[in-house]
């Protein structure tokens, strides 16, 4: 570890700090409905889309009816999505002739995608046409990550009404998302990315001529469109194969850096808005508190592992640190930082290969997706799913002093911490017993292109980022094949609904409710004290469902790596 | 929910229309405006032949030029097109080796790159880049110290004095963004061109 490396963090973490605030103001003004700066241009484009859907702005929904929208709006996306990549062969703009995508494929991409998860079993560039990398993936990565805001926006409407039967209009929510929030940030991004070298074209590969006279054909497109709201928007399916750490994706450190604070900064601005939409902005800075203390934990895990080595070089006598699937102009600090800002947040962008990093450096990234990405976490998803560990962490409190448990004025009741649970447990269910299915079945086992226990970190790492919608991968698992297809679909299908449907559940049940004013015997939710329970709470449930499997995984190898032993392949 | 399919068919349509047509050949349009080169892909040409893309990392084997990173990048086997064959710097299928870190495979490729770097100047370090790949396979950079390293080789080759190419890469190395963001680093395509200059080629 260098004292660069920890001055390039340190100042990754101020630039995002000084984002949350104006982010957090202009974002809570878009989802009340008041004026915002760009309201003169988007007004009439917005209520024009209401008139010919036939919205009314104010018309606002029960939960029921909120959920109802939300999975409307997914089948939608996912037939569209679908239908796109099945038929791209006949389409324009498929300069590279690509052939249609195969059913199973289409099936994992398209879901892959809609649940904002972004898996990549497709290759980018040598799978997919340009038609189907814009109006195909890229308008799936702005809509995925709306709903995911409007989710989390309804949720916290949950919180700050009072006896109120409705939490908003998905409609309403999801435009606002979109044209606001997401399109107004993306179009001056993409335009920095193309500064900083990301081409943005719609013409064919080109063909050069090395200086040794070899051929080299370089595949480019329409890339910094795609990348710009892949990061803005959590979702990380890359333009290329080796995605961000593709040098058409992120050419330079600076377009590297401004990457990593683009990937958390909505999702760090919602807990302002979480703040100020309950009326007291330092319960946002609280949960904000919370994500920052594990945030740190993972990069200083990472970064140390990463700087120690500990894999088979340092036995070769490099002792440098791990450097296999790094990129030079990132270095081991700003590709450890990478790698946990990208599982923290449910973006799953890589700037680096995690299937190379050492065994407790790849840890971290699966810890963070095992707790459910509620550091920052996706656009939305990851302030939810945080919400949903605050509600479990105020019962704990309550049944430790034995009052009935408030979190904001709300009385968290048996609904409430049954939907929590249920948002909690079908997590696990899908990595780990996705894991355990493909660990003794054949197709599972012809995945893992490792041996040994980083196998089983291969295909655990599989199930995790695909049930967490994270969508970054130990890359050397085949995973293009019907089993993993289908089963890493399922995953994150089940992943996405039902964490989202029992989070709309908590926001109607809590809405409904009255707010009661604060006594003496509150618990303050805004102090040290409240942080303190929640990190437990958080570790304590990720510690106990996920441990075993981690030392099966990571913690084996790393002791075998310690005492010099590899794993051949085949035998 | 029948109610909300006309919202959420003409929803769909429109948001679709704006973030999947509208704003990529906007952000193109634009791009081809205000930055014409790059958003072509950075193309370097030379006597009027497009010999490569300054971001991307080519293929260089002989001794007369300064060598890349080593590259995990494949392409389709010609004769059986379900089976790939290495092809380095292949750049329309960029990938990185995945080998985990107790891989045997990985200890045996880094092992006998090391003894090749070893023989080709003996009693120097090898420097950790130059025997492992990178995640994207198209790494266009070395260290300056991976490009050091190799100037003894291409001296000997071009027949040209080394402190020559030491001067050579000192001012071909790019320092870090406001002396703090990201690594230093050699382009390799950029100093291989610079190298033709020198030698008059």
């Amino acid at each position: 570890m260098t004292l660069n490396g920890w001055m390039q963090i340190a100042l990754y973490c101020a630039v995002v700090l000084a984002l949350v605030k104006p982010l957090g103001l202009y974002m809570t003004r878009v989802f009340n409905g008041e004026r915002t700066l760009l309201s003169p241009i988007l007004a009439p484009v917005e209520r024009g889309f209401y008139r010919v859907a036939g919205i009314d702005a104010r018309q606002e929904q029960h939960w029921l009816a909120y959920a109802g929208g939300v999975i409307l709006f997914h089948v939608l996306g996912f037939a569209l999505l679908y239908a796109i990549l099945r038929l791209q062969a006949l389409l324009p703009l498929n300069p590279a002739e690509q052939a249609a995508v195969a059913p199973d494929l289409a099936f994992n991409t398209a879901t892959s995608f809609v649940t904002n998860t972004n898996w990549q079993s497709y290759g980018g560039e040598t799978t997919l046409s340009y038609l189907a990398q814009m109006l195909g993936l890229t308008h799936q990565n702005f809509l995925s990550a709306a709903t995911g805001i409007a989710v989390a926006v309804a949720l916290i409407r949950g919180f700050a009404r009072a006896s109120s039967g409705t939490i908003g209009s998905f409609w309403v929510d999801v435009t606002r998302a979109t044209l606001y929030v997401l399109v107004p940030l993306c179009i001056p991004y993409a335009l920095f990315l193309v500064w900083q070298g990301v081409p943005q074209t719609l013409g064919a590969s080109i063909d050069a001529t090395t200086l040794e006279g070899a051929k080299q054909s370089i595949a480019i497109g329409p890339v910094a469109s795609q990348v710009a709201i892949k990061m803005l928007g959590t979702n990380g399916g890359g333009f290329f194969n080796a995605n961000a750490a593709h040098p058409f994706e992120n050419p330079t450190a600076l377009s590297n850096f401004v990457q990593m604070v683009s990937i958390v900064a909505i999702g760090a601005a919602l807990t302002n808005v979480f703040g100020r939409m309950v009326g007291d902005e330092r319960q946002g800075w609280a949960i904000l508190g919370a994500m920052g203390i594990l945030f740190l934990a993972g990069v200083l895990g990472t970064y140390w592992a990463e700087a120690q080595g500990g894999s088979v070089l340092n036995g070769l006598g490099f002792a440098g640190g791990n450097f296999e699937g790094k990129e030079v102009r990132f270095g081991i600090s700003t590709s450890a930082l990478f790698a946990v800002v990208t599982t923290a947040a449910s973006c799953g962008a890589v700037n680096a290969m995690h299937d190379s990093f050492t065994a407790l450096g790849g840890m971290i990234p699966l810890i963070n997706m095992q707790l459910g990405e509620v550091v920052i976490g996706g656009v939305g998803a990851g302030l939810y799913g945080m919400l949903v560990f605050v509600i479990v962490a105020i019962f704990v409190a309550g049944l430790m002093v034995g009052r009935t448990p408030e979190y904001l004025g709300k009385k968290i009741e048996a609904r409430e911490v049954k939907m929590a649970m249920l948002g909690i447990l079908c997590l696990p269910l899908m990595m780990l017993g996705g894991t355990a299915l493909a660990t003794v079945l054949p197709a599972g086992l012809a995945g893992p292109a490792n041996a040994g226990p980083h196998g089983f970190t291969e295909i655990l790492y599989a199930y995790t980022s695909a049930a967490a919608n994270n969508g970054s991968a130990f890359g050397g698992l085949t995973a293009n094949t019907l089993f993993y297809n289908s089963t890493l679909g399922l995953a994150m299908l089940v992943g996405r609904f039902f964490v989202k449907i029992p989070v709309l559940a908590i926001a109607g049940s809590l809405a409904a409710k009255k707010t009661l004013p604060a006594s003496a015997g509150t618990f303050p939710t805004h102090g040290g004290l409240f942080i303190g329970l929640l990190v437990g709470v958080i570790l304590i449930v990720g510690g106990l469902t996920f441990f075993p499997s981690l030392a099966l995984g990571p913690v084996v190898e790393h002791l075998a790596g310690a005492a010099g032993q590899t794993f051949a392949t085949g035998g | 929910m029948l109610n909300q399919l006309r919202p959420a068919l003409v929803l769909l349509t429109v948001l679709t229309a704006i973030t999947g047509l509208a704003y990529p050949l906007a952000v193109t349009g634009l791009a081809g405006l205000i930055f014409p080169a790059r958003a072509a892909g950075s193309l370097i040409e030379r006597d009027g032949h497009v010999v490569g893309s300054s971001l991307i990392g080519q293929n260089f084997t002989g001794a007369t030029y300064f060598h890349g990173r080593p590259s995990a990048t494949s392409a389709p086997d010609p004769a059986d097109p379900s089976k790939t064959v290495p092809a380095p710097y292949n750049a329309s299928n960029s990938s990185g080796s995945n080998l985990g870190p107790t891989s045997a495979a990985l200890a045996e490729r880094v092992t006998g790159d090391r003894d090749a770097l070893r023989a080709e100047n003996p009693g120097q370090p090898v420097p950790v880049d130059l025997v492992t790949t990178s995640g994207s396979g198209l790494d266009p950079d070395i260290s300056p110290d991976a490009a050091l390293f190799q100037v003894p080789r291409v001296a000997k080759a071009r027949n040209l004095p080394e402190d020559r190419l030491r001067q050579l890469v000192a001012g071909q190395s790019e320092g870090r963004l406001f002396g703090l963001i990201g690594e230093t680093r050699v382009n390799v395509l950029a100093l291989n061109l610079a190298l033709d200059r020198l030698d008059g080629r």
